[in-house]
């Protein structure tokens, strides 16, 4: 277990969002393991999911330590959090210093570009000039294309997982319709219906039906009445009231809207644009069976990429988990991004 | 390597210029991109359609797009490749006019290999067996065969007159050692286990 550490940045001057807005005396909290050589060459960076945290060592526990994919004995692996969660870094939770109390919804709305400049601060802080591979998947994945795109001097691969560079509006609907069951039911009950909403995008058919099917909860005949019958009802229950102990409503509105907000094409003018700085090497993963951020749209990536002649690989990872396969999919994930990062260096 | 995959290599080695940006289409395990990186000093991107061989790529520091052909070739600017090879593909594709057209249009030259399935050998075996062809380098039933198009060079050659694409240079491989590069090609259609056409279109 390693502690999570804090940095605080932006004191003097506060960074500028691409909203206009500016947000001051940012907290970032992070997690490093193992080493920083002495040139700083050996730093790969982690980006979490959306509701993820830094402690990636935690919730990528089969890819990250010392001789898996990404070995922490050759590599200092840095993983920061968020800002606008609720997991240690600045966030609506956070007190702001000059009204002395907790943001709420003054809070200003950020984008993943905002996410990534801040996160800058703290790789400028430790010294760090070469970004070895900035690596992530769904939200990290976008937070990873950002960091290639914004920062094309300092990052040498980038591997965005189950991600996109132009979030679909299939996947903004089921983030407002998240946010509406916030507004309407409120934090609790609201925040609950939005993670069962979040989590079913998140699966597939197959996995639902492979996992649950049609079973009954703790039953053996229908109730006839609107409680629980289904297994896959009583899971969603599960996972929506777990949700709740541990994230604050506040942070899913403002992260969500990050991830709608998404879009490389629109802010740079076209994909093309965006990516024409890029030197980093590109390996681009997804999940045959991912519906919320399909294949279709990382190979959008991996054209854009290839029409500009950039150096990119694109592989698709066959399972049936849907969007989470990028947590479950150990051992095809595990062999790509192992033999990928062995010919880096 | 075997003897055949060795002149084989040989073969298309001495094909491609130096330092060539050649794209390979179906390229396995990138053996063949790697070779011609290391000796040729070539760039070299490959497609493939299978996850152990897109494996097999990124371990020898080969990138590479895991997906069909059709796809693979859609996003490529006119003429971005010094030579586009389809080696040992042909057989298995659905549409081969498609990627025929589309790989000269993506490369300024184009290199084709197939199995002839106009060898002697697979014709004795039809006419005195009646099974349909098969041989060691053609090992498969008809109802497991990867290969769904049955080609000879005649047809092949054919083909490329219809579709106005110049044949370049047309060289026939076999493993018969009595005939090692002198097969006239009068008689390749027969005598040669693979065809290996240089291919253009203007």
């Amino acid at each position: 277990m390693t502690k999570q550490k804090t940095y605080t940045c932006f004191e003097k001057t506060p960074l500028v969002l691409e909203s206009g807005k500016t947000l001051a005396s940012i907290t970032l909290a992070y997690h490093s393991y193992g080493k920083l050589n002495s040139d700083k060459s050996n730093v790969i960076l982690v980006c979490h999911a959306l509701t993820g945290d830094a402690n990636a060592l935690e919730w990528w526990n089969s890819f990250i330590g010392p001789n898996k994919a990404i070995d922490t004995s050759r590599y200092f692996v840095i993983c920061i959090n968020a800002i606008g969660g609720c997991k240690g870094s600045t966030g609506p939770a956070s007190i702001n210093p000059k009204t002395k109390k907790a943001y709420g919804k003054t809070f200003p709305v950020i984008t993943i570009g905002d996410i990534v400049k801040s996160h800058k601060a703290l790789i400028d802080h430790l010294g760090i000039q070469t970004i070895q591979m900035v690596i992530g998947g769904s939200m990290g994945g976008m937070m990873a294309l950002e960091w290639a795109v914004h920062y094309p001097d300092l990052v040498k691969s980038c591997v965005p997982i189950a991600a996109t560079a132009r979030v679909s509006p299939l996947a903004i609907a089921f983030d407002a319709v998240g946010r509406d069951a916030v507004s309407v039911a409120g934090p609790d009950k609201g925040l609950a219906v939005a993670r069962k909403l979040g989590h079913i995008t998140y699966l597939s058919e197959q996995s639902m039906d492979q996992k649950f099917g049609r079973n009954l909860q703790d039953k053996d005949s229908y109730g006839y009445d609107f409680g629980v019958d289904f297994q896959i009802e009583s899971y969603l229950n599960h996972q929506g009231e777990k949700f709740v102990t541990h994230f604050d409503a506040n942070s899913y509105l403002y992260l969500t809207k990050a991830v709608s907000y998404f879009d490389l094409a629109q802010k740079y003018g076209s994909l093309e644009r965006a990516f024409a700085a890029i030197t980093a090497k590109f390996l681009v993963i997804s999940i045959t069976s991912d519906w919320l951020y399909t294949p279709k749209q990382s190979k959008e990536i991996v054209r854009s990429l290839m029409k500009l002649n950039k150096d990119v690989t694109y592989v698709e990872v066959d399972s049936y988990y849907g969007h989470d396969a990028f947590l479950i999919e150990n051992d095809a994930l595990f062999d790509i991004i192992k033999v990928f990062l062995e010919t880096q260096t | 390597m075997s003897f055949m995959k060795k002149e084989y290599y040989q073969k298309i080695m001495d094909l491609i210029p130096e330092k060539s940006r050649v794209l390979d289409l179906g390229c396995g395990n990138g053996d063949l991109l790697k070779t011609l990186i290391s000796k040729k000093n070539c760039y070299g991107y490959g497609v493939d359609m299978d996850f152990h061989n897109i494996k097999g790529c990124i371990k020898r520091g080969i990138s590479v797009f895991q997906g069909n052909i059709n796809e693979g070739l859609q996003e490529f600017r006119d003429k971005s490749f010094d030579v586009v090879l389809l080696s040992q593909t042909l057989q298995e594709v659905y549409d081969p006019v498609y990627v025929l057209l589309e790989m000269l249009r993506v490369g300024k030259k184009g290199i084709v290999t197939f199995p002839n399935f106009g060898h002697w050998h697979v014709r004795m075996n039809m006419i005195f067996k009646g099974f349909s062809p098969k041989t060691k380098s053609l090992p498969y039933e008809w109802y497991n065969t990867p290969n769904i198009r049955v080609v000879t060079i005649k047809d092949f050659r054919h083909l490329c007159k219809q579709k106005k694409i110049t044949i370049c240079d047309e060289i026939p491989l076999s493993k018969n050692t009595l005939f090692p590069w002198k097969i006239p090609l009068s008689f390749s259609n027969l005598l040669s286990q693979q065809g290996l056409f240089v291919l253009e279109k203007r």
